[in-house]
Order: C-alpha cells, then sequence, then structure tokens
C-alpha cells in the first residue's frame, strides 16, 4: 500500500501543468473559472489543442492513438486540467462511442470515426433515453426497419445533452419485437444531417438550453453505420455504461469548486466577519472536503483495479453516487454563500462579456451570477447517467446480493 | 388548546383555493412572471375586494381585524398558488410596521391606501455588508433643519420594483453593528436621490437594489421612536418570517401532491413509480417533513402574536430554521422523483422548488436561524 506519488508521476503532473499553463487560452479558463456558458467553440478549440500535442483522448489506447495512460497518469490529467479551468473533454465521443466503436465496430468504421472524435471534427450526442423509457432504457421503442441498405428509423429520444451542436448521434433504435425486450435493440451511429431529424431545445429550470428532444422520422441510415451485429446493441450498451470509469466520479472538477467555495466563503461577510470564519458554514465546507477525500481514495482504488485487467465492476455505481452528490453540495454551498445575493436572476451574467452596471456591480459580488442557476441545473446529476436510485438498485444486487 | 380554524378561516381559504384554480393557473402565471411588473394587478385588486389587503389592521384603522392564523392561511395559498404579487412585502411586513409603530397620521393616510389595494409598500433594510444581521445598519440619516437626509444602499430588497413607498431603516446613532440608533423612515419612490435597480428573481418575483443619496424626508416620515428602529424592524420581519414559514407549507404540500400524482401515473419497468418501496419511502418521508413543517409554521403564527420579543424570536426562528431544512428535503426530493422532468422548466415542480430555495435564503437562511436558536441555549 502506498498513496505517494512515485517520482515519474509527480514528473508526468509537471509536465501537464506546465503544457496547460502555456496552451490553455486565458478567456477559456476565465469562463471556466467564472462559471459563465462555454460556447461549441471553446470544447472544440481546447480540444483541439490537445490533439496536436497527443493527449487528445487521454483514456484511449496507442493502437488508437491514444497516449496510452494508466489510470493514475489519466487521474492527474484530470486533476490538472479541471485545476487550471480547462473545459471539460465532453464524453459523449471519447469515452462513450469510441470505446464501443474500438471494441465492437469494424475496421472501416475504426479509420473513419476515431480519428474524426479526437481531433473534434465531429460532436457527438447520446440517444439513448426516450419519454417513455428512462430508467428502464431496454424498453425503448425508437424503431429501425432494414429496407436494402439501409435502415429507417422512427421515433423519438430525449433529454439529449448538447445534440444542438452534434455533427453525430449515436442511438439505441429496436430492431426486433421478438423475445426478450433487450434482445431486439441495436447501435446505430446516425449523422444529424440526415433528412427526417428534427431538434428540439428543452429549456432547463435554470433558463439554460442544454438538453433536447430529437425526432427521427423516415430517417435513412445506411446499414454500413450498425456497430457489431443487429439486436447486440444492449450487450454493447452495458459495456458502455461499465466502461466510463475515469471521469464519472468528477474529482478534479469538484476539487475546482471546492477551492472556489473557500474561496468564496473568505470574501463574503457575516458576523462582521468572513462567512469563513462562521463556523457553522464552515462545518458545512469541511463536511463536504470530508466526502470528497474518501472519494478520491475511492475513485483511485476502482480505476487502479480496473487498470490491472479486473472486469469494470459495479464500483463505478459508489463513485457516481458520491461523485454526485458532492457535486450538488458544491453548488449548495456557493449559492448559500451568497447569502441575498443568491436571489437575484441575472441571466446576462453567464456571458462571459457581462458587465454589471455600477448599481449592481458596487455590491454585487463578481462570482455570484451563475451560482444559483447552478444549483438548479445541478439537480441533473443525480437523475442523468442511471439515476442514484438506480444505482443503488445495482449496488444492492451486484455488490450485496440481495 | 384548540387545533380548528374558524368557518371564516376556511371559508377565507376557500376562497383563494377558487380564485387560483380559475384565474391563476399555472401558465398564466409564468406569463405573469415573463413579463413587467411580474405579477397581476388584476390579482391585487382581487385581493383587496377579499379582505386580503385589510386583513391584518385593526377595525379602527379600517382593517378585518385578522389573525396571524388568518394570515398564515393566506400565505399558504400564496405558497400553493405560487402567486407572485407582494402581499408579504406589502401587507404582512411594511403594513404591520405602520400600523404597530406608524404615527397617527401615518396609519390614516397608509392603511386605508394599503387595503383599498392603491398602495404598494416594502421594508428596504438588508445591506450587502450584513448578510442577515438585523442590527447591521450603515445607511446613515443625518438630522437637518428640514428633518433627515439618508444616504445608503439596501441590497435585494424584494418588492421594490413596485413599491410606492418605502419604509427605509437609517443609522441616526451608534455604529454600523448597533441594535441602538437604528430609526426607520417613510421615503417616497419618487423622493429625489433615491435609485432603482430592479431585476427578476430566481423564483420570478421581482427585487431591486436601492441606493440613497442624500434622500430628504420630513420630520413626520419618522416611523416609531428614533434609534428605536431595531425592535421594530424584528417585530416586522418576524411577521415576515412567520408568513414565509406558512408560505413554504404550501409549496410543500403542493410539490407533495403533483409529485404523488407522478408517481402514480408515469410508468418503468411495466409498473407505476408509486410501486418501488424506495419511492414509497421517499414520499413518506417528504409527508412527514410536511406535516412537521406545518406545525412550526403554526408555531411561527401564534408566536408571532407575542409581545414578549425573547419568546417570540425564539419561536419564529426555530420555525424558519426547522422549516428550512424540511423545505430542502421535500424540494430537492420532489425534483429527484420526476427524474428529467424535474428539472425542466415545463413542469411546475421546478418552479415550487426555486421558490423553497428562494424562501429558504430570506429574512436569515437556515444555518442564520439555527445559529439564532442554538445561542438561545446558552443564555437558559
Ligand atoms: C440534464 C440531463 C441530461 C441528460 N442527457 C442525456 C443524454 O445526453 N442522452 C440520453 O440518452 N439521456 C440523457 N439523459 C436522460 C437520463 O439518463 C434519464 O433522465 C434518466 O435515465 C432517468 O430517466 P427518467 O428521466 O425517465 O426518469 P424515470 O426513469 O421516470 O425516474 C423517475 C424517478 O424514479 C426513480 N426510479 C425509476 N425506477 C426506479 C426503481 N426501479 N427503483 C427505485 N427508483 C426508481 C428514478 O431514480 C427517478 O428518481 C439526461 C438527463 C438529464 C436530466
Amino acid at each position: 500500500m502506498d498513496l505517494d506519488y512515485t517520482p515519474e508521476e509527480q514528473q508526468f503532473r509537471a509536465e501537464v501543468r506546465d503544457f496547460i499553463h502555456s496552451h490553455l487560452p486565458k478567456e477559456i479558463s476565465a469562463k471556466v473559472h467564472g462559471g459563465k456558458r462555454l460556447a461549441k467553440e471553446d470544447f472544440v478549440r481546447w480540444q483541439k489543442i490537445l490533439h496536436h500535442k497527443g493527449w487528445g483522448a487521454p483514456s484511449w489506447p496507442r493502437q488508437f492513438g491514444g497516449p496510452g495512460w494508466n489510470a493514475v497518469q489519466q487521474h492527474i490529467f484530470d486533476e490538472e486540467c479541471s485545476d487550471a479551468g480547462a473545459p471539460m473533454q465532453l464524453p459523449f465521443g471519447l469515452k462513450m462511442v469510441a470505446p464501443v466503436i474500438m471494441t465492437f465496430g469494424n475496421k472501416g468504421q475504426q479509420d473513419y470515426f476515431l480519428p474524426r472524435i479526437m481531433d473534434a471534427t465531429d460532436w457527438w450526442c447520446q440517444g439513448y433515453s426516450e419519454p417513455g423509457s428512462g430508467s428502464d432504457l431496454a424498453s425503448l421503442k425508437t424503431r429501425a426497419e432494414r429496407q436494402g441498405d439501409h435502415y429507417v428509423v422512427n421515433g423519438q429520444k430525449t433529454w439529449n445533452t448538447l445534440g444542438q451542436h452534434a455533427d453525430w448521434i449515436f442511438c439505441l433504435v429496436r430492431t426486433s419485437t421478438e423475445g426478450r425486450q433487450q434482445e431486439g435493440i441495436s447501435f446505430l451511429l446516425i449523422d444529424m444531417k440526415t433528412p427526417g431529424i428534427t431538434v428540439r431545445p428543452i429549456i432547463m429550470l435554470d433558463g439554460e438550453h442544454e438538453i433536447n428532444e430529437v425526432w427521427f422520422e423516415d430517417v435513412k441510415v445506411p446499414v454500413e453505420n450498425l456497430i457489431g451485429q443487429e439486436n447486440k446493441g444492449w450487450t454493447y450498451a452495458k459495456f458502455l455504461l461499465g466502461h466510463e470509469r475515469t471521469g464519472i466520479a468528477g474529482v478534479g472538477r469538484s476539487k475546482r469548486e471546492l477551492k472556489k467555495l473557500k474561496e468564496i466563503a473568505h470574501r463574503q461577510t457575516a458576523g462582521g466577519h468572513s462567512l469563513m470564519s462562521d463556523q457553522r458554514f464552515r462545518d458545512r465546507v469541511a463536511q463536504v472536503e470530508l466526502e470528497l477525500m474518501a472519494l478520491e481514495i475511492t475513485n483511485l482504488r476502482v480505476i487502479s483495479s480496473e487498470h490491472e485487467k479486473k472486469a469494470p465492476g459495479p464500483e463505478a455505481s459508489i463513485l457516481k453516487i458520491k461523485g454526485s452528490e458532492i457535486q450538488q453540495m458544491l453548488t449548495e454551498l456557493q449559492m448559500q454563500a451568497l447569502g441575498h445575493y443568491g436571489l437575484p436572476y441575472l441571466h446576462e451574467s453567464l456571458d462571459a462579456t457581462w458587465e454589471p452596471d455600477p448599481m449592481i456591480g458596487d455590491y454585487y459580488p463578481d462570482y455570484a451570477g451563475p451560482l444559483t442557476g447552478h444549483y438548479f441545473n445541478y439537480r441533473k446529476t443525480t437523475i442523468y447517467g442511471g439515476s442514484n436510485e438506480i444505482q443503488k438498485n445495482i449496488i444492492c444486487q451486484m455488490i450485496l446480493g440481495l | 388548546m384548540n387545533f380548528n380554524y374558524t368557518e371564516e378561516q376556511l371559508a377565507l381559504q376557500d376562497t383563494l383555493r377558487r380564485f387560483i384554480a380559475k384565474d391563476y393557473g399555472f401558465e398564466h402565471r409564468r406569463a405573469l412572471a415573463k413579463a413587467e411588473p411580474g405579477f397581476s394587478r388584476e390579482a391585487w385588486a382581487q385581493y383587496a375586494d377579499f379582505g386580503l389587503l385589510a386583513l391584518p389592521f385593526s377595525e379602527d384603522q379600517g382593517g378585518l381585524a385578522g389573525t396571524p392564523i388568518d394570515t398564515m392561511l393566506v400565505m399558504e395559498m400564496v405558497g400553493r398558488g405560487l402567486l407572485l404579487e407582494p402581499y408579504l412585502q406589502t401587507v404582512v411586513v411594511a403594513g404591520s410596521l405602520i400600523r404597530d409603530y406608524g404615527t397617527a397620521t401615518q396609519q390614516a393616510e397608509l392603511i386605508p391606501a394599503v387595503a383599498g389595494g392603491e398602495l404598494m409598500m416594502c421594508l428596504a433594510h438588508y445591506e450587502p455588508e450584513g448578510r442577515y444581521d438585523l442590527h447591521h445598519v450603515g445607511t446613515t440619516a443625518v438630522r437637518n433643519a428640514n428633518g433627515w437626509k439618508i444616504s445608503g444602499h439596501k441590497c435585494v430588497v424584494i418588492g421594490a420594483p413596485s413599491a410606492d413607498k418605502f419604509i427605509v431603516s437609517a443609522r441616526t446613532s451608534d455604529g454600523t453593528r448597533d441594535e441602538h440608533g437604528i430609526s426607520l423612515f417613510v421615503v417616497d419612490r419618487g423622493a429625489p436621490g433615491l435609485t432603482l435597480r430592479s431585476y427578476p428573481t430566481q423564483d420570478g418575483g421581482r427585487a431591486a437594489e436601492v441606493h440613497l443619496d442624500h434622500v430628504q424626508v420630513g420630520t413626520d416620515d419618522l416611523v416609531g421612536e428614533l434609534n428605536k428602529g431595531y425592535v421594530m424592524v424584528e417585530r416586522a420581519i418576524d411577521f415576515g418570517i412567520a408568513g414565509l414559514c406558512a408560505e413554504a407549507v404550501g409549496v410543500m404540500s403542493a410539490l407533495i401532491e403533483v409529485t404523488l400524482e407522478y408517481l402514480k401515473t408515469r410508468k418503468q419497468f411495466g409498473a407505476p413509480l408509486a410501486k418501488f418501496q424506495a419511492l414509497q419511502h421517499r414520499m413518506a418521508d417528504m409527508a412527514i417533513a410536511t406535516e412537521q413543517s406545518r406545525s412550526m409554521a403554526i408555531l411561527a403564527a401564534v408566536g408571532a402574536k407575542t409581545d414578549d420579543a425573547e419568546t417570540r424570536n425564539r419561536d419564529i426562528t426555530a420555525a424558519k430554521a426547522y422549516i428550512g431544512q424540511q423545505a430542502r428535503l421535500v424540494g430537492q426530493q420532489a425534483i429527484q422523483l420526476h427524474g428529467g422532468m424535474g428539472v425542466t422548466d415545463e413542469l411546475n415542480v421546478s418552479h415550487y422548488f426555486k421558490r423553497l430555495t428562494m424562501i429558504c435564503a430570506t429574512f436569515g437562511d437556515t444555518d442564520h436561524h439555527l445559529g439564532r436558536f442554538s445561542a438561545t441555549l446558552m443564555a437558559a
């Protein structure tokens, strides 16, 4: 047992930090630190910078152009990127569809799609959930009928994250209604520009547009875009769910947000002193930090065992539950720290270019604008990616054997 | 001891329930919140007709001599209907200040106007540096031949954009954080030197930064005794807190209803969500939290009547702390049980949740009141 980073790992961290320091555009990190809205271009620009360095796909093996990092290196990279205020590398292409293509896709699909994911040519989104199929994903109804050399897709996906920017969507579709539900599902890659696809925004409770409904009306998809075998899509999807491990806990981002929370607590006043000197509030900050310390080690334990090539296990559910709860606690405390200034709804403050007029700017803290909205928005973290109730069901069944 | 409501009280609640069902549907409310002034003047006139705006004032002031329990019942409906009109600010807080401490002239001038629906008021008290401390007043009122000149900044004054008159706290003696030396003044919205920076709040309401730059008020604009404003503000805000507690209970009961309905209709894994025991227990916790909160809201309403400041503060602060905790649980879980639907703008559940969150941050958040309550243990 050794919890210290080796000299090589420390060396690696220094190298990563140097690179980010000199290559991460300041206007992007300012947005991330300030909780401002990121544009598509911000994500794409950073991805291209990383790709140029050969770090575009931290979790990919070398044979597909990844850096071949082990779990600890990936963790260090994530931590450094988060701390520096780099935009999150969106998981839909890099961590969701790519591993499926690598494992179950054919050579042609690998050669075409993987490089385009890595260099940010294609923006991917995930089309799993449907209005009637959320937690019970296997009941999905979007149909794909084989007609000659293509499938014709009809149905509706929903809760689709950032699909408004997407070039491609990976979908679970029903290709058979016989046998068990799970056995009639296929995994299709669909070009978002195909006629018959309509993307409609869903406005979230914070007023932001980050999710969509995606409608399919007689959408023709070439059979080459089927992954693996017809009716085997559920197996691939389950592989994917178990696979995305390193990022799920969000340790790096939570560390950054904890740091920010502390800064805010030092700057806010209460009882004539800084809010940080209010023991009741400070204890709450301390409590989140305890949770995060435990999660960081749990996370490293889980991802290291994966590195030792044990099968992806249900421990990922622990990371999902704790990671999401910590993210929620952090946003809640950041809002709470604001006191009265948690109330104003200054939606325009999400723009990086927002300049408050002096009437408000002289009093309203410069970090306040996005925080209450974040708290509202982050209720999503215990719902998406397999809700926390579903994760607990998994722990009961798979770990506890109940 | 008697926990029954009178016929009149039940009738009052019924009137409001029918009004909300008929004239204050969710989509209508959404449209109101989006446009200026952020609420309905017609609804306000209705409230005047119902007698709501005259409720807490004594009969010789032209009021209905309603009790804090009446106010509680009204505020519960304000919560259920997510009503946007500045009832709490005008009638419950500023209204009670004038009722309890105003000069005879102020009462004669202001109360009938409030009761008739022609006048909106609000208390402009909290300041950026003071967080929730009621004694933190840095705004100054400097005596001159005509009265006082007030300068300072009041933050996130809820209801300010529509207020015709403000009751402003300002320091007439002692230091920024002393209880003694605070005085209250009635200030006209149009007074030279008074500027507003209005904005919507996270729950669809309206508030403003209120800036005062050498605002001249007259000798007869002083409310109550000079330098004794602290107790007055504290008392008015206690009424406000009792009102917010009741409003929170209204929101929580509405959330229980919509969530229950959702769990019964939404099917996953071939069964209504309501069949899953994990979710049943969650609903049970939410129902318990709401009933316990209702008890605390009653305690706060009854407590608000008490003249003994110590007993009153203790009950009020206990209720705000406790209800804050329960409201958090009910609000967060109502969202969670709705799954993705819970985080959309489309359903009312997120709007109830946002209102609850803002209630928790108004007139002192949960931690503030927990601290205030726990400090009383030292004295005993
Ligand atoms: C912001 C956001 C982004 C998303 N992005 C995407 C995306 O990009 N692509 C995509 O495909 N999907 C996405 N999703 C969808 C997400 O995966 C689903 O919301 C999630 O699976 C839950 O499904 P549901 O919303 O239908 O809720 P439901 O399944 O209806 O669940 C409602 C509630 O019941 C609980 N519940 C359900 N079944 C059980 C049970 N058996 N036992 C106990 N409790 C249960 C749930 O935990 C939840 O609390 C996103 C969702 C959100 C909120």
